[in-house]
């Protein structure tokens, strides 16, 4: 029996966003903790010597000054809680170690790698919502052909990889047109690809969830009632269904970011454009744990960041969240 | 009124066609300035669609045809898209049902209301905002300036359905249509909307009002035209058709209509079923549901705590129904919860022919769970969605041991039978049913493990007047059929009145009023009961 | 009872749901004439069996062996002779991919297997092991989340080391997290339907509930994610492989192929695209019958 007022407003408005910051901080703190200690006891789950895993697995013929170096790095010969809890001191104080591969701390690889890959994911959101609202305004307004155009895409995002859409983009664009440089430059021209490929397999699945979101405000009661009150269908668009086609966009952008990163992994590696998503396949390749640990935990520490930010969004956006 | 009064409306030979479908048909309607005609019909009628004909949005796949068409003075048969635009608002408002869902919920009162001025008139935002303010103040809105900055969703039945009504009159449009004004809202509030369109029509507006209601608009209606089917059956003034209708079915509408007929009086047409004498003799007058002091307090992390139900009890007598009856909030349903068993009351219990019940555990309750059934008011969603009525029906009747219909064919036969469905119903899916069939078949696999008791939780609040009527007379036959003994629980006084041989009110989680049916309702003492009954429709009609 | 019935989809997600990328609300919005529906069965239909057929029987298929080397060949265009064209050692690329339908649907099948499982398990302990348990898998799977997508795979494979065995279970392990928390709010919200309330009336216990209703309803979108989740684990697949990081080069694998005739993008087009285009019309087959079988439990 739920009763038809709205609950009045709480009056402790401000010590609840207290409380909500505190509480994505906390769950923050616990992913980063969870995903050090995964990959912490993951190297030592692997039988073997955990200094050659560290060092790359026996096929990287590590040197026993080499080993012995890890063992040392690592406390290897201490206890298992003692390693533990210094590796997590370690990395609470930001030391992310050195890479094994490039010999240089982790944290300063970081810290070049991110600008890059940030730079292409925020372009390739920002494409793909301005891609997206333009399908949902158009399958609105053009019947069959958009509708058909929208289904489509649809599919496409559904089904298309990111590497065989990038590879076809390049024959495109690049062997066959020669409009674009199939290696990622600092042009701008550069970034048009790898935006691209990232962009439109994602505005397919915005544009559908936008899609259904303007199509229900646009069949909606309130729609009728202002079409009644003598809205145009311009001005229902404009004032009433674009913001509720919105709300489903801005609610999925912190999930959308993280495919991004994902993706971006593939198309650095395509286009051969510096930045944390090629880096990671290459630690990977070489199996350079710190490098590994450093990267997964700057992921997993923007994705909460980013979906913490989205969280704001939507309720910016949607003011019936936050009131009950 | 000097010059010839000019019709607020007219059309003639209205037909409004959905690709095949021919779903308004030679609909002829005028309408005088100041007064009120009222459409009634029940859902399929094709009058929501003739009042959406009438302001050009009937939508995108209907063809709209009519021999005359006529607002305001204007002929709008041929008019463009950008004159419908202006005369919509302007010269027509147009308030719809449930104001939750026409109001934009991600927009503030204040700017849906000024929609209306900015679209069709060159006054400045300030002139405007100081408008919206007198139109909130003169719909009965307290406290303007808050309302204005608040989201529908902040905002109560009423007070939404008033700020709708204000952003359709904003510019006193000569022409008010109404499409069901008044259905999602609680009694009192449905009356006091009521009263407020009864005032605008008095201010000189005409008023179209679209109702599946007869009782509802008898009290504001000039005129009725009744629809079924896409045609008009009938109209002619309010006085006369509710008193001496010609058409067959406005007498059934009127039949069907609870409000005033006693207990056991028949609403729907249709061969009465001779009842056979009561298989079990109701002479025992233990009663069979015991309900002392229950209270529930529902709390909620960050909310004050919510007090349901207090201090709630009753007996229900063999055979005898009582009727539950209270608003939105009233505690009427978790009472029925608690009765059930699915919900643990705080304190206080429930006793079933006399042994607990409430303070039993769960298993302990199974084995007399057959003498206690349920229906609700959306059944569908009480139906595993993977079986078929027959399914269903076995289910039940072999306490879920099977599920093979053929197992069971003879009772689900005799069970079909009792309530009314068809044999060969047995093998289709519930969802392909309307929605009374559904609700017979809610009752049969209710009555399959043969209950003592049922509890009928607003059993009719979703179906029209005439299925409300059948369902009704049903519940009524059985009872004295099979000797039940019912707790039913509505929103509707007028079915409770109907219904019932004792009767609670209950408001705010506190039963206010109870006793035997016809000495409370016709000398209620409560104040709240005493409102219930005034906002209640009943027929006003010349008799 | 469809996974978009209880509101679990991406446009009103759960609260801190975040759904696989294709798990798309399939709402029918415009009449769709025979013709289309047909096509919406056959195509996936033609598409899955022709590629079944190719897992199981590839040489009825194929015309030609796929690791024969024949460098006089290499770098045949599309033609007759080589119906898709070759690769650089002159390998009939038609060929290379019909056999190489078996180690990418394997793996795919198998990665999603062992998703769905996963899923299957946390969902249900979620769904139905009470408050502890649900926040605690919810805690499991925030942390799954934050490591999107191939984040999390490669994650994995540094730790285990690369190999067909780890792309699998590294792809299980990426679509895990999404299918869990689809499958528990399918659950809750079937638990607090009235559905079940009305079988507690009616005196049936709650593991009579549990398994004569709530299990078997939860199973159908069960097996709709399962056709999708197929189609996606294929697409992940042959992403790791791409990366060097699934079957090892000579192999016909699709991804692996792709990745081979990314060297020779400018020189031979068809090495990449007819491999990734395998892919594609898997994914999408697997997509669009999903969406058919989640619209036939609609009805």
């Amino acid at each position: 029996m739920t009763p038809k007022t709205a609950p009045p407003r709480s009056t402790d408005r401000p010590l609840k966003a207290v409380y909500w910051v505190l509480g994505k901080i906390g769950g923050g703190v616990f992913v980063l903790w969870a995903v050090a200690t995964a990959i912490f006891f993951g190297i030592r789950m692997i039988p073997g010597d955990p200094a050659q895993a560290i060092m790359g697995g026996p096929g990287s013929q590590a040197s026993a000054e080499a080993l012995a170096q890890a063992r040392a790095d690592y406390g290897l010969d201490q206890p298992l809680a003692v390693q533990y809890f210094s590796q997590l001191w370690r990395l609470a104080t930001g030391d992310l170690g050195t890479s094994y591969s490039l010999k240089i701390p982790v944290a300063e690889v970081l810290r070049e790698l991110v600008p890059p890959t940030l730079t292409l994911a925020v372009l390739a959101l920002l494409v793909a919502w301005v891609l997206a609202l333009a399908v949902a305004t158009a399958s609105i307004r053009s019947g069959a052909v958009g509708r058909a155009l929208a289904s489509g895409l649809e599919i496409i995002s559904a089904a298309v990889p990111h590497f065989w859409l990038a590879s076809v983009l390049i024959m495109l664009f690049s062997t066959t047109l020669g409009w674009l440089p199939p290696v990622s430059t600092q042009t701008p021209a550069g970034l048009v690809l790898p935006v691209a490929t990232l962009a439109l397999p994602l505005a397919g699945f915005l544009g559908q969830v936008m899609r259904d979101s303007m199509l229900d405000a646009h069949t909606s009661s309130f729609a009728l009632s202002a079409r009644a009150r003598g809205e145009s269908e311009n001005g229902v668009l404009l004032r009433h269904a674009l913001r509720h086609a919105a709300l489903p966009g801005i609610a999925l952008s912190g999930w959308a970011f993280g495919s991004l990163l994902s993706g971006a992994v593939v198309v650095e590696s395509i286009f051969a454009r510096p930045g944390l998503g090629r880096s990671l396949l290459s630690a990977v390749t070489a199996r350079d744990i710190p490098m590994v640990t450093g990267v997964a935990l700057l992921s997993a520490a923007t994705y909460v960041v980013i979906m913490a930010f989205s969280d704001v969004a939507e309720r910016l956006a949607d003011p019936r969240i936050g009131t009950a | 009124m000097t010059e010839p009064a000019r019709p607020a409306f007219e059309v003639a030979n209205l037909n409004v066609f959905f690709g095949a479908h021919h779903v308004v048909r030679d609909v002829s309607l005028r309408l005088e300035p100041g007064s009120c005609l009222a459409l009634v019909g029940e859902s399929g009628s094709g009058k929501s669609v003739t009042a959406r004909a009438l302001i050009g949005l009937a939508g995108a796949r209907s063809t709209v045809r009519a021999d005359t068409m006529v607002i305001s003075g204007r002929d709008v048969r041929s008019l463009g898209q950008r004159a419908w635009r202006k005369l919509r608002g302007k010269d027509v408002g147009f308030i719809l049902q449930d104001a939750l869902t026409s109001l934009d919920p991600l927009r503030k009162i204040g700017r849906e209301i000024d929609d209306t001025l900015r679209l069709h008139t060159t006054l400045s935002p300030s002139q405007r905002a100081g408008r919206v303010l007198e139109l909130l103040e003169a719909v009965g809105l307290d406290d303007p300036v808050l309302r204005a900055g608040q989201l529908s969703g902040e905002l109560s039945g009423g007070m939404r359905q008033r700020a709708l009504i204000a952003s359709a009159i904003a510019l006193d449009p000569g022409l008010v249509i109404a499409d069901e004004p008044t259905t999602a809202l609680d009694a009192t509030i449905a009356a006091q909307v009521l009263d407020l369109l009864g005032e605008l029509r008095r201010q000189g507006s005409a008023m179209l009002m679209i109702s599946h209601d007869l009782a509802a608009v008898s009290r504001v209606a000039d005129t009725i035209a009744v629809m079924q089917h896409g045609r008009v059956v009938e109209s002619g003034p309010a006085q006369r058709v509710l008193a001496d209708p010609e058409h067959e079915y406005t007498r059934r509408l009127l039949r069907a209509i609870p409000a005033g007929k006693p207990r056991h009086t028949r609403l729907s047409p249709g061969p009465v079923r001779t009842p056979a004498p009561a298989k079990a003799a109701v002479s025992a007058t233990a009663p069979v549901l015991t309900a002392s002091s229950l209270a529930k307090t529902f709390k909620a992390r960050g909310r004050a705590d919510f007090a349901a139900v207090s201090n709630v009890g009753f007996q229900l007598l063999p055979g005898h129904t009582l009727g539950v009856v209270g608003e939105s909030g009233s505690g009427k349903t978790t009472t029925a919860r608690m009765v059930l068993g699915l919900l643990a009351p705080d304190s206080g219990s429930v006793e079933l022919f006399g042994k607990p019940w409430s303070k039993l555990p769960e298993s302990g309750r199974r084995p007399n769970r057959p003498l206690l059934g349920a229906i609700y008011q959306d059944p569908l969603s009480s139906f595993d969605p993977r079986m078929s009525v027959g399914k269903l029906l076995a289910d039940a009747l072999s306490s879920g041991a099977t599920r093979n219909p053929r197992a069971y064919s003879g009772r689900i036969a005799e069970l079909l039978g009792l309530v009314g469905l068809e044999q060969t119903l047995a093998t289709r899916n519930p969802e392909t049913l309307s929605g009374g069939q559904r609700q017979r078949l809610a009752i049969a696999r209710a009555l399959a493990p043969n209950p003592r008791v049922l509890i009928c939780d607003e059993p009719v609040s979703a179906l029209d007047v005439s299925i409300q009527a059948q369902v009704l007379d049903l519940l009524d036959e059985l009872q004295r059929e099979l000797g039940l003994s019912y707790l039913f629980i509505s929103h509707d006084l007028s079915v409770i009145r109907h219904m019932s041989d004792h009767v609670l009110v209950m408001q705010g989680g506190v039963v206010v009023e109870s006793g035997a049916t016809e000495p409370v309702f016709s000398n209620p003492q409560h104040p709240y009961t005493k409102a219930l009954l005034s906002a209640s429709p009943e027929l006003v009609t010349g008799e | 009872m469809s996974i978009t019935e209880h509101g679990i989809s991406p446009e009103n997600p759960v609260p801190g749901v975040h759904p696989p990328a294709t798990l798309q609300p399939s709402t029918p919005r415009t009449p769709t004439g025979a013709l289309t529906r047909w096509l919406r069965l056959a195509f996936p239909v033609l598409v899955l069996g022709f590629f079944a057929l190719a897992t199981i029987v590839p040489s009825w298929l194929a015309p030609f062996d796929p690791l024969a080397i024949n460098p006089v060949d290499a770098f045949s265009p599309p033609g007759p002779g080589h119906l898709l064209g070759t690769d650089e050692s002159g390998r009939d690329i038609y060929s290379r991919i019909i056999y190489g339908a078996r180690p990418s649907l394997l793996i795919g099948a198998a990665a999603t297997a062992i998703g769905l499982g996963l899923a299957l398990v946390l969902g249900t302990v979620a769904g139905f092991g009470g408050r502890w348990l649900d926040a605690g898998v919810g805690r499991i799977l925030e942390v799954l989340f934050a490591l999107p997508g191939l984040l999390l795979a490669l994650v994995f494979i540094a730790l285990a080391g690369p190999g067909v065995g780890t792309t699998v279970v590294a792809v299980g392990l990426t679509t895990a997290p999404g299918y869990a928390r689809l499958i528990r709010g399918q659950l809750v919200a079937l638990r607090e339907s009235p559905m079940v309330e009305a079988a507690t009336v009616l005196g049936r216990s709650r593991a009579k509930i549990l398994f004569t209703h709530l299990l078997p309803n939860a199973l159908a979108p069960i097996a709709v994610l399962g056709t999708l989740g197929l189609g996606q684990a294929v697409v992940w697949a042959a992403s790791l492989s791409f990366l060097g990081l699934g079957a090892p080069p000579p192999a016909p694998e699709w991804g692996a192929m792709l990745s081979a005739g990314r060297t020779y993008l400018s020189l031979a087009w068809w090495m990449t695209f007819f491999p990734g285009l395998a892919i594609v019309l898997v994914a999408a087959a697997a997509t669009v019958l999903s969406r058919a079988l989640n619209q036939g439990g609609e009805k």
